[in-house]
Order: C-alpha cells, then structure tokens, then sequence
C-alpha cells in the first residue's frame, strides 16, 4: 500500500469502497453517493445536488479579485455529466446555488440556457440557502425552504434532525498516513442524517473534524465518504483531520 | 602593497581626508577599490566580483562618499544642508535604526576587516545611534507647514539594495565607522519592513543622502507618486550579494525596478558586488539598460589576492553509511573539530538535519561547549540571541543551514564544516568564505559526506574548489507572474502608454527577450485578468484613458498591490508552541474534536518557533518529531497555533525530509560521472568506496560519462528497475512519476517508485527482465523523452507540486492576495483554494498567462522537466541494461529509501540499520 499510495499520491490509502458510486443509508432509505458528489435516490428517480455557488468567480471578480469566469460552465457542465448519467425525474439543488443575492443576474446567457436545458422535462426544486435566500421564480424550477419525501427532510442548513440531508458545510476530510496526507471533499453520514460535499467548482471546503460537525453528529461515530479519483472511501472521521 | 600617501594612484581618486583615514587606520585601499572609483569617475557602471574579505561593501560605497565628501556637491541646493532633527548630535547623520549596544558586531564585518592589516583597537561604540533618536523623535512631530520650511536635502544621492534585511541594517552600522571619523557630512539611513510608518513618511519629503533598503521596499518606492522627486537624484545603486539576487524571482523584481529607475534618473550607475560566478559577463548586464536588442554589460572588476581555501573531506575512522543524511557515524569526529577550533560553523542543508544533529551534538556535549542552533524557522528572537553571542565570541559551535549562506558578518570563524552533499561548487565555496573573512588567510573546511555517493559528490566539488571551477545556474529570463505585479506597480504610480512600458520593460536584462505578446497578455490579466471570456471588462483594475494610458481604476487596486507587492511566497506556517503534555501520553488521540480546540491541552506556551503547514497535516496527534533541538509530541492544533509536548523518546516517530533543499548541480553531477567512469581516479577516494565500486564493476556495471545504466533484478516478489541519471532528487522524482505511467500501460504493473540525488528506483509486480529479454518491454521507448509530451501532461493535470507552483505564480502575479486589503483573514477562513482554480483555468484556457507562467516555473523549480529533458535528450540510444540476480553494490542506496518510507510507527534508525545490514549482505554475498 505504501508503494501504491506513492503513484497514485492522491488516493486515499484507507478505508473501503465501492466501485464508482457507494451506498448511503439515511433513516432508512438507501442512497446511491456518487463520486461527483451528487445523490441519487433511486425509487425516487430524484438527484440531489447542494451548494453550488454559481457565479462565486464574477463575485469575487466584482470585488477586484479576478478569478477565472469559467467556474459556472465547469459546475454545470459536471452537473450535465451526473445527470446524464442517472436521468433523474427530479432535481433537488440544496441551497446556495448561487455565490450571492445577485449572481443570477450575472449568468451569461448560455448559462442560463444550459441551466434550462438541464431543468427541461423534469422537476427542479431550488431549496433557499444563506448565500440565495430570495431566489426569482424567472429561473425555472420551483423555490422552497425545504422538501421533505417519505422519511427524509432536504434543507440547506442542517439541524440534527433525524432522516435530514443537508448541505451548507461543505464538509472535507483529510487522511493522513506516513507523513503524507491527502484532502479531498467527502459526505458524512451516521445513518440517521447526512450533509453533503459541495459541488460547485470553487466552493471550499470544512474539516469534518470541525464543532460545526460535532454539533450535528455528537461523538465521532460517524463516516467519511471521501470522493477519491476512482471510488469512493468510507473512513471512520476519527480517523480523518 | 604601497602605503596611501605615496600611492600615485589612490591620491589621485581619493581626497585628502580619506587618504588621512586609510593611513589613520595603517590601511592602503586595494585595487578593486580603486578601481571602481576609477569606473565611477569614468561614468561606468560596474560589477565587482569579489570573494568574501575582500572589502567588497567598503568598495561599493567608496565612490558614494567620495562624491558626498565634496565640499560642495553639484547637486546640492544650498550650501549646507541644514537637516531636520537631531543631526548636529555628531554621529555624521547615520541613522540605522539600531541600538548602540549592537554596535560592536561591525568590527567583526566585511567592511571593518576589509582592509589588510586590520587596526587591532574595536571602533568606539559611544556615539553610535545618538543621531537616530533624535531625528526619528522630532522630524516626525514637526507640523507639515514647517517641514515644508526646512530647506530641502539635496536629495537621494546611493540606493543600497540588499537581499536581507538584516544585512541593510548591518551595513548602515558599518558606514558609520568611515562616516563619523572622516566627519562626512552624509545621512545614511535604511527601509525595511520594520521601518516605521513615520520615518517611511520623512525618508520620502527629506530623502538621506544614502537610503539602504530591500527589492521590495524599491519597489514600494517606485509606486508612490512622488518616486520622480525622490528618485531624480539618483546617482548611485549598489547592489549587494547580486549572485544570489538574481538566481530567483526577486531578481526579476528588482531588474523591473532598474528599468524604471533609468527612466527617472538617467545619470544612475549602478554598482554590483557578487561572489564569484561561471557567467560574470551575463551577470554584469543586469547592471545596464538593454538597448535596441543589443546586449549591453556593466564593465567586470576583478578582486584578486584571495588566499586559496584549504578543504579536506573528513577521513572518517567509522564506517560510511549506505544512505541516509544524518553523518551519525562522524558525529564523534565533527565533534571533536568543534573542540580542537575556535569558532565552527557546522553547516547542513535543511532544518531537520540541523534540528537532529544539533540535538546528537548536545546529548554527546560532556565539554559542556557552547554549541548553538540557527536555521530560518526559529522564533525571530532566538535567532538574534544566537547572533549575538556569536558576535561575542561565546560559542565554540553553531550549527546552521543556508539562513546563514548570506550577510552579516560572523567574526572569528576559523572552520567551517559541511555535512552532506555540497549540491553544487559555488554554493560550497561561497559556504567556505563564511570562515575568516580576512581575504590573504585561507579559509578551513571540512566536508563530512553523509553516505557513499556523498563521498564522491564531495570527491569533485573540492577538484572543483581547487580549480575554482564555478557552477552558478545561468541568468534566468523573466517570469510573467513577477512582470504582471510590477505592470500594477507602474499603474499605481504614474499612468503609462503600452509602447513606452514595454520599451522600458525590455532594458531589464531579464526581460530583454519578452515577447511583445507576452507583454500584452500580461498587460490584459493585470486589467481584467485575460481571460478568453471578456466578462470582466467592468471590474477591470486598470483602464486606459483618453490619452491611452493606463491607470488604476480606484484607490482599493493601490492599497492592495501596496499590501502584497514581492516574490517571496512561503508555505504557510504554523507557530509552533511548546506546553506540557495531555493525558493519554504518545497515544493516539481517538477521542476526537480535538482538531480546532486544544482540549486537554493549555492554551498559551513557549514559542518555539514556525513549521511548514504540510508537515504537520501529514501527522495524526500523539506522533513525535524533532523540533527546536528536542523530539516533541504533536498535541493539538488550533487556529495557526501547533501544540506540542516535551516527548522523552529518543527519536521522532516522523522524520522529516532529509534531502538536501537543492538538487545535484549539473556541472557536480558531471564530474561524479566523470569520476566513476574513470576508476584510476578512485585511488583519492576512501578504501570502502573504491571496494564498494569495485564490486559493483564485478557484479554489474559502472555507471558511465553519456549512458544510462539501468538494472533489473527481483527481490522478495516483486521486480526492480533501478537507474542512474545523477540529475538530483527533483528530475528523478518528475521521471519516477512518468515512468510509472508508461510502465502501467506496458502492464509491468508498477507499485512504487523512490527517487535520491542519483538513482531512481521504480518496483512492480511484473518480471521486467523477462519482459525486457521478450522484447515485451523496450528500454529505448520507456526512456523517449516524448514521455514530456502527453504523459507529461495528464500528469501536470493533477500533480500536487504544479499546484503548489501554481499559487506560487497567482499570489506573485496579484490574482489572489497574500493579504486582502484592510484584514488579514484568519487560516481557517480560505476563501477559495487556488488547486480548485488551477482545474478549472487549466480545463477552459490552457494557454492563459498565469499557467504559462507556471510552466515556465516547473521547467527549472520543483519539477526540474528541463534537465528531464536535457537528460532524457543525453541518454536516447545510450541505455545500458544489466540483468542482475540481486540488488547490486550501486542500488542499495536508493532501496534503503524504501525502507525509509516504511518504517513509520517504528523508530527509524534502527530499522535502517536492520534494512541496510539486509540488502548489504544480500549485495556482498557472492557465492
């Protein structure tokens, strides 16, 4: 393993996993973790996808801080990818989908256009987020605070709430083995609640080692699922920092 | 050497008075330094190369004075100049902001012992400072109306530009001496960093006479909008250490700097003061404007008369370890020089070399001598402690690393000991002048070689000594990244035209090459970021007037290149705090939560000093490392806080990277080659190493001149391909990364690779002596160099270094801020990770300046894919393959690497040792 961990230096060197996508059991109801990020209910034919801060580069870039403008194309492009791949009947984006109040507005417009292709022929539910609290009805889709189907509850910020799936954190892990250590964004599950990674390109990430996490969790007896290049990993997070 | 007063010469360059004060002090000034008067009296620009003692910085500044000296200076507005504040305090206006009790430090300096005969009685300290209370009290405090009153200095007449800090502050110390006993009439004052605000406010309405500063600071200068006032004078630049300026991205800076200061003052000369270089000429036209795609060169002094250095390779009685950097084994011998001398310097290459050697030294100090530690990464204040008792004669040892390759002046040195590899010929002999810097002594060295091929590297770099054969790297051209930041300086400080400004830029000798396309990129990412995309045209931070100049669009773009200006990108660091241990002892921690609060651990603790953020994430809590001279246990981590605990093991369960910071240079990595190709020559090496060669001749082969020996052989289920480049760590480690790549496509299925300074080592559960006798795997193809083209670049895609090579040239280039304007953002708050932007840009233009600008970086930095290539080039149709049975001689060096990377959780040295009796049987066992 140390041999392996050398060349592929950024794959995770612990934990188990499942080829492509891994299961996550919320409440219950059994979820397919895809290595994007997103989840996939499959009964429900329903994808969920959070925190995508569309247009966070031109807020920043309205700031003085350039960042590439490319960074809307690349999370939507990847959410085309992912929903191409399941063809959910449903789609729940899970707050903050935009950087900020006026991000929409600054949607170029084949953004836009490639945002309404992805939303033709199925239903879209904007759930509101701190950073898009007041979305307009001109984007498609529908807007909610949350959603709740069956045993499970879908909002932007997490309670703790038994049968919750959250987002807002934008959880990441780090594993750390012989002085070599490598990050990457991860879902965290207990099998009573999730929160999932962001999946916007230039969304950042927080130590699932952070009290944020602790306070919804409890003790660590929860489970990184980190989103290695190739599986994802279920690590034990008090085995992550 | 003729006295002054009879010196037809010197009378004719030097006044009276300074004639008077050479002959005060039973010193003659020596030809180099006559000589540059004699170039600045010629209008010439100069570059001196001078080894260390030769009175180098006295050199530099003699032509100042001279010229300041004179009663009455053509520049001069009136016919004293009355000065603001304290300048009648008698200290003839030198203003270091330094206290007088550090003043006996520069009777030991470069600039106090320049001279032959040295006089034997220290300067006198009583005076030194008094002026600077003074003025830096009241100057200040004067309202502005009457500041405006005072009639003007006659302005800035000598930048002294230094790489350190500390070094201005020590040289402003040191012109004192000359300034006070020849009673000049000269302000003499620095800029750094630390200058404070107020004074940074006076420096610019009454410039010194002498202003001594930083590449940043100028730069900073330059941006203001009164740089043409405080500039217009300029007469003089001195650049000190210039050889190491220019080797990196300040050099780019400053030479930007250069051609911004030709344009305001074009009477400006410039003098340079370098170590010895391969390419003095390429150097010298860093001092001169390029003109008209013309190479231009400042003329060369040379200083001779240097004593030549006596080194010698320790002839160790113990036996010479396999691998490994530590010199363990000598650690009797080295010890016993520190006692036998007065004052040694223990030179090593990284911190955690010193870290663990400093803490064997100790444990082995029954002499109870002082031996102290110095590296980069030590509590500022540490550092100044071990300094001053340095200066004072108190310590018998320090053991350092490169911190001290630069500056301040060291006093009685009398031995230097290198331990390791000395990496390359110039650096070593710049090492070796840190010992007695009177220039007619020869210097004394030691090279303690860590391992056996350590013995042949330090084998030709003391050849190389002897010959004074040099192997500075060549100038560098231009980064874009250092280009965009100094495009927004010139923005923030007068408007500028395209044409014009690339006019300018082209006369920095770095930048003489830029493509006019290059230059309009940069141009148009400094404006609104040049991307593909022109989206961001309304948040540009630089516009184009009516007139077509470019300036800033609003106050927030100057505050912030104010904010971030500079090329020195460190790693983040973490401030390393040592309190008492928590419960649990050295396990580990898997209760949790204690990441972002320190739990059971105080809060508060002993500063030990800083560490590199990535070394500490690859630890889990409870592990032990060497820091500060001590093995510490790594208890929690708070904000940019690292917590730690005395631990009373031995050794530190983690051992940081031990290699040296720089790799082999490529002239070093020639002779070894030379050197093994030709086993006469082996007579001067070691009876261990000619056995250890010589069995390796028996059993495979040498490695020679122009080939590429590589050897196959199985070992414990799996399969072996070691190689021998000798391109150092970086380029084997980039070749490691891209042989696997191929091998994995070649179904060799390799499993891991580790890379030294010489060899590379790649292992696998494929047989490759069988496929390579099939013909199933081809050597030639494996080593093509077209691996630099696409496997190069899926691997550029991910690699973790281009990354970090990436923010490197975002920060530099002004795209993301070291500091946002008005707050520095907690650690834990990152905005936005560069990696993410990298894949992002690189996925939706690829060609952007910034990732060109990386490329450019990678190709001698981190990656070093130019000596890949040139390698790789050298090599094609010259493989030599050897099929061996067993580990050879020459492999075992880098299999013990392997074992290095395995024995985590163990303590390592015993572990190696067990691993290195293993393989060494294996590879001597000839029946």
């Amino acid at each position: 393993m140390t041999a392996r961990a050398q060349i592929l230096d950024d794959e995770s060197a612990a934990g188990c996993a499942t080829a492509g996508g891994a299961t996550l059991v919320v409440a219950g109801v059994s979820l397919v973790a895809d290595l994007s990020g997103a989840l996939f209910w499959e009964e429900q034919s329903l994808l969920v996808v959070s925190d995508l801060h569309l247009e966070k580069g031109s807020g920043f870039a309205m700031r003085g801080v350039l960042l590439p403008p490319f960074d809307t194309v690349a999370t939507l492009g990847r959410l085309a990818a992912v929903i191409a791949r399941h063809d959910p009947r449903r789609v729940i984006a899970l707050g903050d989908s935009f950087h900020d109040r006026r991000a929409h507005d600054r949607l170029s417009a084949a953004d836009r256009e490639a945002l309404s292709s992805l939303q033709a022929r199925r239903d879209w539910i904007w759930i509101s987020g701190n950073h898009d609290p007041a979305l307009p009805s001109d984007l498609g889709g529908v807007v909610a605070a949350e959603v709740a189907i069956g045993p499970i509850a879908f909002r932007h910020e997490p309670s703790g709430a038994s049968g919750e799936i959250a987002g807002h954190l934008h959880p990441k892990a780090r594993v750390s083995t012989r002085g070599r250590s490598v990050q990457r964004r991860c879902f965290v599950s207990d099998g009573e609640r999730a929160v999932m990674p962001a999946f916007g390109a230039y969304a950042g990430g927080l130590s699932i080692r952070d009290a944020a996490f602790a306070k919804i969790f409890g003790t660590p007896g929860f489970m990184a699922h980190v989103l290695g290049d190739h599986r994802l990993h279920a690590i034990a997070a008090s085995r992550c920092y | 050497m003729s006295t002054a007063e009879t010196d037809p010469l010197s009378s004719a360059l030097l006044p009276e008075k300074f004639l008077r004060w050479f002959a005060g002090r039973g010193w003659s000034p020596r030809d180099h330094q006559l000589d540059l008067l004699q170039k600045a009296r010629d209008g010439r620009s100069a570059l001196l190369i001078a080894p260390t003692g030769a009175g180098k910085t006295l050199a530099g500044f003699l032509p100042t004075l001279v010229e300041l000296s004179a009663p009455t200076s053509p520049l001069r507005s009136s016919p004293l100049p009355p000065r603001s504040g304290g300048e009648g305090s008698g200290v003839g206006g030198v203003s270091a902001h330094t206290n007088a009790g550090e003043f006996a430090r520069s009777s030991c300096s470069e600039l106090a012992e320049a001279p032959p005969t040295p006089d034997p009685s220290p300067p006198r300290a009583a005076r030194a400072g008094g002026g600077e209370k003074s003025t830096a009290v009241v100057a200040p405090s004067l309202p502005r109306s009457i500041e405006r009153r005072v009639p003007n200095s006659r302005g800035l007449h000598t930048l002294y530009i230094s790489p350190l800090k500390a070094l201005a502050v020590d040289i402003a110390r040191n012109l004192e001496t000359p300034i006070a006993e020849m009673a000049l009439p000269i302000r003499v004052e620095t800029r750094t960093g630390d200058t404070p605000v107020s004074r940074r406010q006076r420096q610019r309405r009454y410039p010194p006479d002498i202003l001594l500063t930083t590449p940043e600071q100028l730069a900073l200068l330059l941006s203001s909008d009164d740089a043409p006032f405080l500039f217009g004078s300029l007469r003089r630049i001195v650049l000190d250490e210039l050889h190491a300026l220019v080797t990196s991205k300040r050099g780019d800076l400053l030479s930007l700097g250069l051609t911004r200061l030709w344009r305001l003052a074009p009477q400006l000369r410039a003098i340079g003061l370098s170590a010895t270089v391969a390419e003095p000429a390429s150097l010298a036209r860093f001092l001169v404007p390029q003109r008209d795609r013309q190479s231009q060169a400042a003329d060369i002094v040379v200083a001779g008369g240097a004593a030549a250095p006596i080194v010698e390779m320790l002839d160790t009685k113990e036996r010479l370890p396999w691998a490994g950097h530590s010199a363990r084994h000598a650690l009797n011998e080295v010890y016993a020089l520190i006692k036998a001398n007065r004052t040694t310097l223990v030179f090593v290459n990284t911190r955690s070399q010193a870290e663990m050697l400093f803490q064997d030294l100790w444990r082995m100090n029954d002499d109870d001598l002082a031996i102290a530690l110095h590296h980069g990464s030590l509590d500022v204040a540490q550092r100044r402690k071990v300094e001053d008792a340095m200066s004072a004669g108190k310590l018998r040892g320090v053991v350092c690393t490169s911190s001290l390759d630069l500056g301040v002046d060291w006093g009685d040195v009398d031995l230097v000991v290198n331990i390791g590899a000395p990496k390359g010929a110039s650096r070593l002999m710049q090492r070796i002048g840190r010992a007695n810097h009177r220039i007619d002594e020869a210097s004394r060295a030691v090279l303690v070689p860590a391992n056996r091929f350590e013995v042949l590297e330090c084998r030709v770099a003391i050849d190389a000594v002897a010959e004074n054969a040099q192997d500075t790297p060549p100038l560098r051209s231009g980064a874009l990244d250092v280009l965009a930041q100094h495009v927004l300086g010139r923005a923030c400080g007068e408007p500028f035209l395209s044409d014009e400004l690339y006019e300018e830029v082209l006369t920095a000798a770095p930048y003489a090459g830029l493509a006019r396309t290059d230059f309009d990129d940069t141009v148009d990412f400094v404006a609104s970021g040049g991307y593909a995309l022109k989206t961001y045209e309304r948040f540009a931070r630089i516009r184009q007037d009516k007139t077509g100049r470019w300036r800033v669009t609003n106050p927030r773009v100057r505050q912030s290149y104010r904010l971030n200006v500079g090329t020195i990108v460190e790693d983040t660091m973490l401030k390393v705090r040592l309190v008492r241990g928590g419960k649990g002892g050295g396990k580990r921690n898997d209760r949790g939560n204690d990441r972002g609060s320190t739990g059971a651990v105080a809060r508060g603790g002993r500063m030990l000093g800083q560490i590199e953020e990535v070394f500490i994430e690859g630890l889990v809590l409870g592990d032990t490392f060497v820091f500060g001279g001590e093995v510490v246990r790594y208890e929690a981590l708070a904000e940019d806080q690292v917590y730690v605990s005395r631990a009373h093991d031995k050794d530190a369960k983690v051992p940081s990277y031990m290699g040296g910071k720089f790799p082999l240079s490529t002239y070093l990595a020639e002779r070894v080659r030379k050197l093994l190709d030709d086993d006469r020559a082996w007579k001067a090496l070691p009876d261990q190493v000619r056995d250890w060669l010589s069995l390796q001749r028996d059993v495979s082969k040498v490695p020679g001149v122009r080939d590429l020996l590589v050897e196959t052989f199985p070992r414990a289920n799996k399969h072996y391909l070691v190689c021998y480049p000798f391109e150092g760590r970086l380029a084997h480690q980039t070749l490691g990364m891209l042989l696997t790549r191929r091998m994995e496509r070649a179904r060799v299925r390799p499993l891991g690779f580790v890379a030294n300074e010489y060899a590379l080592a790649v292992w696998g559960l494929g047989d490759m002596s069988f496929m390579i006798r099939q013909g199933r795997l081809d050597l030639d193809a494996l080593f093509d160099p077209d691996m630099l083209g696409d496997d190069l670049e899926a691997w550029l895609a991910e690699s973790a270094l281009m990354k970090r090579t990436f923010r490197t040239c975002a920060v530099i280039s002004g795209l993301i801020a070291r500091r946002f304007t008005g707050e520095e953002k907690s650690r834990r708050q990152v905005l936005f990770s560069t990696d993410l932007i990298y894949d992002v840009l690189r996925k939706h233009q690829p060609d952007h300046v910034l990732l060109r600008a990386a490329r450019a970086d990678a190709a001698t930095g981190l990656l070093d894919l130019r000596r890949l290539g040139d390698m790789l080039a050298r090599i094609k149709g010259r493989i030599t393959h050897r099929e061996l049975t067993r580990v050879s001689p020459l492999a075992v060096p880098v299999m013990l690497e392997i074992g290095r990377e395995s024995v985590y959780g163990e303590a390592s040295d015993e572990l190696l040792a067990e691993a290195a009796d293993e393989l060494v049987k294996e590879a001597t066992d000839r029946t």
